[in-house]
């Protein structure tokens, strides 16, 4: 991640930013029950949440950080630490398991040197493990940021991931 | 064989949209629904012996019809559709919300207007883009033709849908949790009493049911319920998406009558276990359904046969172990899964389940100990229906169990030997 | 009642408890981690699981959360079922999974209800054989130390912190095995209720800082019941010394009073105790003009010479002081020479207060009754920074309304998370009318921002609309009417309507307000309280003393021989000029427990006790009166001010007080001679009291080290204090077990190291403790009394040109004088403030944080400005200053600093 990137993403939200939030905010029946797709505005723009965006976003939804973060980091695709520009999600369920996870978890951290839960040195990839994507009967699968590659194997995966810059 | 959920599938992938729906005999019911008493609808639905295919199973119409209804009930009330499907192993309500959001659309409303819900939630999981930009359209095109809004079709009902996308937890399939995920707070289940019907989503009367239960019912009020009890090979009512995964030949996922066998499945439609691979067990619906093992293969999948081999129908979709596999690296796969989805709220799920998961790694490692066999039984028992909070934790108790019971002789072996016979395969893509 | 079988024997319980609480009540030992009488029941720990079974025939029964079951007429349940007991004793096995077991290096060691749960449950063995999860700790601020290994995920930090107190800046994060419950980022716990968390998380995650730096154990130190005497509510608390030295202050329980909980000024404000400036000996000023220690004997004999050298003598009680040490004052000077130590302007407020409470025309609710209020109004005063424990009341009162709605759908009151679902909003109507936001306007169905004038205004026009007869106000803003209508139609809807009002905006009208509302829904039938806040721990008390005499400036309007000042700063009360002219040349005598502008002025000083080194009785706004006790045994000079009085007098040669030796002669001398106190031997027991002939033992059974603590000194084991004026032995030597509620030394019981252990001394768990909550109340309303309405309602607040009308903005952390002295108080004390409404500020060109001089009563101030958008135009608002000290409220001017202007 470049330097400059990472600065917006500590610095105060854009105005258009703001109104995209306030607009999900307003159309909730409760402020607080956008406090989800408002986070998910800013993460889509920086790649996760910094402290001072989620101190931001509670305040227009009328909550406060603690109460924000406690939901925030419930749960596992709000993002509260820097990532890379991609993401891959890699499914280690069941169906994934047993279909050959493990080779491709493998085959990541030969090509890539990362483990889950890294980021590549040059900040192109994340690395996450993700539950099953509803994807069993192409396993193994995975995700690379809203796309979905299922049927992986080793040239397939290097395929993909080439297509990733 | 008719298949009613999935009829309108197209060979290219691509969902019907509004006027190809309607031309397809789409919102057909829900013009029927309207002119029938919300009363009447619930009625039918109940008639048909429609079961929760989210996996408990339950009575959709009884579900229904505990709803308070009548001008001193509460509003709002609520129709909340389950799309989390985060259970591993699980991929047949995506088919349907990809494929025919605007089945999934007219179902929410008939479902609805039954209940005299105003407010519709289709919570679906983040991982599913596609599908929940494709019922986002899907919306606006039925706002757009009056099926949804102030006045659908002129009929004074007023109903409006959300799509929620979540941001990942397997918790918020659980239907309390659901609610509790929707109001923007951590989504911790809630205890019962009350139930949803009369305290859910703000307090209010709500109901959850699950994307393909909803999905029959535009044909259960079209066609009736008769018709719908004839499609099964049991006694409930209706077809069943059922999907094979694991070293199969053809992986997928079929519109079959509900109470098809197992073997049936396995062989006539998953075409068989690919060469070199024996099916020694399946978890027949999902990560949290016990193993049934080879040789109870000709039961019948419906909710009250694959209960009588030890096991639950779930979700139906169906996962093969196969004897390349070790076991004991699937139950430590399963509860790492099951620990790792704990909310953490209460003691035996959060704090036992970890544990679990470490003695199996253990076991798995060679690392395990004699006494570590009674430990998981005990929390087999412990972590069992009425000890936890919620139904997660028994969930992931179910293959353990089974798992205890019938691959005794593997975890004996992992022990006296100190090694796992299968780990040679474990980063190889073979 | 419901009769339920355990285990084959049968109980009785109210039938809307759950089956924890009924256990409990019925003497069971059922283990238990997220239930807490004042919270409810969630369900989420599984540590209360017992067996429940359908009927005789039912051998196998199911498996329940009893604090999640209803009690049942007849129904059969099972603790002792094997499979219920060694679940139970899984769940500590699975909580002690990730525990740290660093007991012997723990705060909560001794005292620890997961100790103690895990010797209840049996689990002794340790089969989990992997790494354990860690965490990091976070800096809270002065008050709580934070160790979230120890944590076990109960959730009552939260649910306390935030579903019962309102705060909102702590919280749990993340999920599974790794939930934590801390803040979003480092930093100080905002809620003034944060030092429960100490008591009510069940280990030592959350512990009491201060006390941890001066830490001994539970079973080491003594225990005294005493009174917070930080403001004027009277928690209860206990007080545990060491070596002479304070440590701690914990609450203790009383069913009508605090309950559960104490606010962190009472919690952590007694560091005056201990501080350096605490006056030990007798000083005297020399002929070289300096206050030099003396004897006793010296100080006594220039105290009587005093006394005998004739001329007016006037003494100025303290309504921080006990009754008995007023009480002797007033008796060593006589009644018309002895005023009650505080300013005109508070006296006026304070003996209105007196009048209104005293009639008996109106009930004064005790906080359990604030509680249970089904309609409230706060006129006037801003609870959570002047009356904290008293706000926390109110916010439970809200509920009630939500209780009756999930009642409809028979969720009992207990499952606390079903009814805070199903009631959502539903709340019972509470209005808030004071010149600025408060805390607990989140709660209020409506808030009014007016200056003092306009919120007596709407006071008496909410009486005027409940009952005509009440006085009309003329001119009433169509605004301020239907707030009024509003207001009216909600408190005579309620079965149990509350007024709350006080001192705080230091206008009369306000209280008179009050009043008439009470006046009025009395007139129209309905049971009615009347809560009127007042500052002190014995404000009441004095001002019922005092009896109609007018406070201390108009004592020392005329020529005095000799004035005698009773635990009392003046120079917090009125002006210094003021007060330096009055004293002239008068000899000066100050009892005081520490030193401040009023003792070093003195020519003589007596080191009076501080609740810490004696016993009294305070009277608390309820009209309660309460006994405290002394948990330290000064090897110094220090004794009570009454004693000093009393020795004076008798070398004197004055007669009043013949025959007092202990204080309850003092306190049967008070009461015989002010019919008003006639009931105050009765709030608790004589010195004389003895269980099977034994005194009361302060200190546990485990004490230990009494000869080692002084060794240093002396290798003898020191003859143990006794003490004269209670049934207490200061020793662990003496009676253990069952004592009256208001000689609890410390709440204790077999099996139950925590404060848990409250549940074995209550009649009801959660209700009263067994042989009736402590202190008498003495201001008991008589249906023949009648309190008549107060007329002159005020003019409309009008702005001035150039000048600001200025109030006392109270806060909780630096209001008070000696809590002020505490040291985690004080780094909670914000600098002094001038607040005034945006408009105002700009219209001056002044900016938030820019010190502005302010003309005060003839003096100057400068102070930094604090915008605060909803005090209203034309006030200014003055925070941390001593209000009485600047003759506040007043016109005031305001002027920009001459370098500000640049
Ligand atoms: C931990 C947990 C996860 C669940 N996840 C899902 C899910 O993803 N989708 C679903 O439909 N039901 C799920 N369920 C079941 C729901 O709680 C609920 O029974 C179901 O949505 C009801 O719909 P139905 O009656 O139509 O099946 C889950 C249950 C538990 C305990
Ligand atoms: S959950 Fe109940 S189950 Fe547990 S204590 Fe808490 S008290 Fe009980
Ligand atoms: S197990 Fe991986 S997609 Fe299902």
């Amino acid at each position: 991640m470049s330097t400059a990137e990472q600065d917006l993403s500590e610095a105060p939200l854009e105005e258009a930013l703001r109104q995209q939030i306030a607009a999900v905010a307003q159309h909730a029946e409760y402020k607080r029950a956008a406090g989800l797709d408002a986070l998910k505005v800013v993460q889509k723009r920086f790649g996760y949440v910094s402290d001072p965006h989620l101190a931001e976003v509670a305040a227009l939804l009328e909550m406060t950080p603690a109460e924000l973060d406690g939901v925030a980091t419930f749960y596992n695709l709000i993002f509260r630490r820097p990532v890379g520009r991609h993401v891959i999600l890699l499914c280690d369920s069941v169906a994934c398991w047993v279909m050959g996870e493990r080779a491709a978890r493998a085959q990541i951290r030969e090509r890539l040197g990362i483990n889950p839960g890294e980021t590549t040195a040059d900040g192109r990839f994340t690395l996450l493990p993700i539950v099953c994507l509803g994807h069993c009967d192409h396993a193994p699968a995975m995700m690379v940021d809203e796309d979905q590659h299922g049927d992986l194997d080793a040239e397939r995966l290097d395929a993909i991931l080439d297509r990733y810059r | 064989m008719e298949k009613p959920l999935t009829a309108l599938i197209q060979p290219d992938g691509k969902p019907l949209d509004v006027a190809g729906y309607e031309r397809a005999g789409g919102y057909q019911a829900l013009r029927k629904a309207l002119t029938m008493a919300p009363e009447a609808i619930t009625a039918e639905v109940k008639r048909s012996r429609l079961r929760g295919r989210g996996g408990g199973g339950f009575s959709t119409g009884r579900k229904w019809e505990a709803v308070p209804q009548g001008a001193d009930a509460p509003r709002q009330r609520y129709l909340v559709v389950n799309a989390d499907e985060m259970e591993p192993g699980s991929f047949k309500d995506r088919l349907l919300l990809e494929q025919t959001p605007h089945q999934m659309i007219e179902s929410v409303i008939i479902g609805a207007f039954a209940i005299q819900a105003e407010i519709v939630y289709i919570f679906v999981r983040a991982e599913y883009v596609l599908a929940i930009d494709r019922l986002n359209r899907a919306v606006v095109e039925a706002e757009a033709r009056g099926y949804l809004g102030a006045n659908v079709l002129g009929s004074g009902f007023a109903v409006s849908v959300h799509v929620h996308a979540s941001g990942g937890r397997y918790i918020c399939g659980e239907s309390s949790a659901m609610l509790t995920a929707l109001e923007g707070r951590r989504p911790l289940p809630r205890a019962r009493p009350p139930r949803s019907a009369l305290s859910g989503l703000w307090g209010k009367p709500s109901v959850v049911n699950n994307v393909e239960t909803m999905c029959n019912v535009p044909h259960i009020i079209e066609r009736g319920a008769d018709w719908f009890l004839g499609l099964s090979r049991c006694d409930d009512g209706g077809s069943k998406l059922y999907g094979f995964s694991g070293r199969v030949k053809r992986p997928g996922l079929w519109e079959l009558p509900l109470g098809t066998p197992l073997n049936e499945i396995l062989e006539e439609h998953a075409g068989g276990m690919q060469d070199g691979y024996e099916c020694r067990a399946v978890l027949p619906g999902g990560a949290s359904t016990a193993f049934v093992m080879s040789d109870s293969f000709d039961v019948a999948m419906d909710f009250t046969s694959v209960q009588k081999v030890g096991s639950s129908l779930g979700t139906g979709n169906i996962m093969a172990l196969d004897h390349r596999r070790c076991p004991i690296g699937l139950l430590r796969n399963l509860e790492h899964f099951f620990a790792q989805e704990s909310c953490g709220w209460c003691t035996p799920c959060r704090d036992g389940l970890p544990w679990v998961e470490r003695i199996l790694t253990a076991i798995e490692a060679g690392e395990g100990e004699p006494e570590d066999i009674e430990t998981l039984s005990r929390h087999v028992t412990f972590l069992g229906p009425d000890f936890t909070f919620c139904d997660l934790a028994p969930g992931a108790m179910a293959p353990l169990g089974s798992g205890l019971k019938h691959f005794r002789a593997e975890f004996e072996q992992h022990i006296s030997e100190k090694r796992c016979p299968w780990h040679d395969t474990a980063e190889s893509w073979a | 009642m419901t009769t339920f079988l355990v285990d084959g024997k049968a109980y009785t319980a109210k039938p809307d408890e759950n089956l924890l609480q009924a256990c409990l009540g019925a003497g069971l030992d059922l283990p238990y981690f997220c239930w807490h009488p004042a919270l409810g029941s969630v369900g989420a720990c599984r540590q209360c699981a017992v067996k429940q079974y359908a009927n005789e025939a039912d051998k196998t029964g199911q498996l329940v959360m009893a604090c999640m079951t209803p009690i049942a007429e007849g129904a059969r349940y099972s603790l002792a079922d094997p499979e219920a007991s060694s679940f139970r004793a899984s769940v500590i096995e699975w909580l002690m999974v990730n525990h740290p077991h660093d007991c012997p290096v723990c705060e909560e060691g001794g005292e620890c209800h997961l100790q103690d749960m895990t010797m209840m449950t049996g689990h002794a063995y340790r089969r989990y054989r992997f790494t354990k999860r860690t965490h990091r700790n976070q800096d809270l601020g002065p008050f709580i130390k934070h160790e979230m290994n120890r944590c076990i995920a109960c959730y009552r930090c939260v649910r306390f912190y935030g579903d019962y107190a309102g705060g909102r800046d702590l919280d749990v994060f993340a999920a599974h095995d790794h939930v934590y419950f801390g803040r979003h980022a480092d930093g100080t716990l905002e809620s003034e209720f944060s030092g429960n968390l100490v008591e009510v998380c069940p280990t030592g995650v959350f512990t009491d800082k201060p006390f941890s730096a001066r830490y001994a154990r539970k079973w080491d130190m003594r225990g005294a019941p005493s009174i917070c005497s930080h403001c004027g509510l009277g928690c209860n608390t206990t007080a545990n010394e060491r070596a002479g030295e304070l440590r701690r202050i914990v609450n203790r329980y009383n069913g009508e009073v605090n309950g559960y909980f104490l606010c962190d000024r009472g919690r952590f404000g007694y560091g005056f105790v201990n501080a350096p400036d605490r006056i030990r000996t007798p000083l005297a000023r020399g002929a070289d003009g300096r206050q030099a220690p003396i004897s006793r004997d010296d100080a006594i004999a220039r105290f009587s010479a005093l006394l005998r050298a004739g001329g007016r003598a006037v003494g100025i009680g303290s309504p921080r002081a006990s009754l008995e040490s007023n009480y002797a004052l007033r008796a060593l000077v006589g009644a018309e020479n002895f005023f009650p130590g505080v300013g005109a302007g508070e006296d006026r407020l304070l003996r209105l207060v007196a009048e209104i409470l005293g009639c008996g025309a109106v009930h004064v609710p005790s906080l359990r009754e604030v509680e249970r209020a089904d309609a409230a109004l706060v006129l006037g005063s801003d609870l959570p920074d002047a009356a904290p424990r008293a706000a926390l009341a109110l916010r439970q009162a809200v509920r009630g309304a939500g209780f009756a709605h999930a009642a409809t759908v028979k969720i009992p009151q207990w499952q606390d998370a079903a009814v805070r679902t199903f009631a959502g909003g539903v709340r019972s109507p509470l209005f808030i009318a004071t010149p600025t936001a408060t805390r607990l306007d989140d709660v209020a169905q409506a808030t009014l921002r007016a200056a003092p004038a306009d919120i007596a205004r709407l006071g008496f026009a909410i009486a005027a609309v409940i009952d005509p007869a009440a006085p009309a106000v003329a001119n009433l803003s169509d605004n301020l009417v239907a707030h009024a209508r509003v207001c009216a139609a909600a408190l005579l809807a309620a079965e149990r309507p509350l007024i709350v009002s006080g001192v705080e905006t230091g206008d009369e009208n306000v209280i008179r307000a009050a009043a008439n509302i009470a006046a009025a829904l009395r007139a129209r039938g309905k049971s009615v309280s009347l809560m009127l806040n007042v500052p002190e721990c014995n404000s009441l008390g004095l001002a019922l003393m005092a009896d109609g005499q007018a406070g201390f400036e108009a004592a020392l309007g005329e020529p005095a021989a000799l004035v005698i000042v009773l635990e009392n700063d003046l120079y917090r009360r009125a002006a210094r000029p003021a007060i330096e002219a009055a004293l002239g040349s008068a000899h000066l005598v100050v009892l005081d427990h520490s030193e401040g502008p009023t003792s070093h002025r003195a020519e003589l000083v007596l080191p009076a006790a501080s609740f810490a080194e004696s016993g009294g009785t305070l009277v608390s706004s309820e009209g309660r009166a309460q006994r405290f006790y002394q948990p330290i045994f000064a090897e110094n000079d220090i004794s009570e001010a009454w004693r000093w009085l009393r020795d004076a007098g008798r070398a004197a040669d004055r007669t009043t007080c013949e025959g007092w030796s202990t204080e309850d002669d003092i306190v049967a001398a008070l009461a015989g001679a002010l019919p008003r106190f006639a009931a105050i031997p009765r709030a608790a027991p004589s010195e004389e009291f003895r269980i099977t002939g034994r005194r009361i033992a302060s200190e546990p059974h485990r004490f230990s080290g009494r000869t080692a603590m002084n060794a240093v000194r002396n290798v003898r084991e020191l003859k143990p204090p006794v003490s004269a004026d209670s049934p207490f032995s200061a020793t662990m030597e003496g009676f253990h077990g069952k004592v009256p509620p208001a000689l609890v030394p410390f709440f204790w019981a077999p099996s139950w190291n925590s404060v848990q252990s409250v549940n074995k001394f209550q009649a009801e768990i959660g209700g009263a403790l067994e042989g009736g909550d402590p202190g008498v109340r003495l201001l008991e309303a008589r249906a023949e009394a009648a309190l008549p309405y107060y007329t002159g309602v005020p003019e409309t607040f009008a702005r001035r040109e150039g000048m600001w009308f200025a109030v006392v903005l109270p806060r909780v952390f630096g209001d008070d004088e000696q809590s002020a002295r505490a040291k985690p108080i004080r780094e909670r004390m914000a600098p002094p403030a001038l607040v005034l409404n945006g408009e105002d500020a700009t219209l001056m060109g002044a900016v938030s944080g820019e010190v502005l001089e302010c003309e005060i009563d003839g003096g100057r101030q400068s102070l930094a400005l604090e915008i605060h958008p909803e005090l209203p135009r034309g006030m200014a608002g003055i925070a941390g200053l001593s209000a009485k000290a600047h003759a506040l409220p007043a016109w005031i001017r305001i002027t920009k600093a001459e370098r500000g202007a640049a």
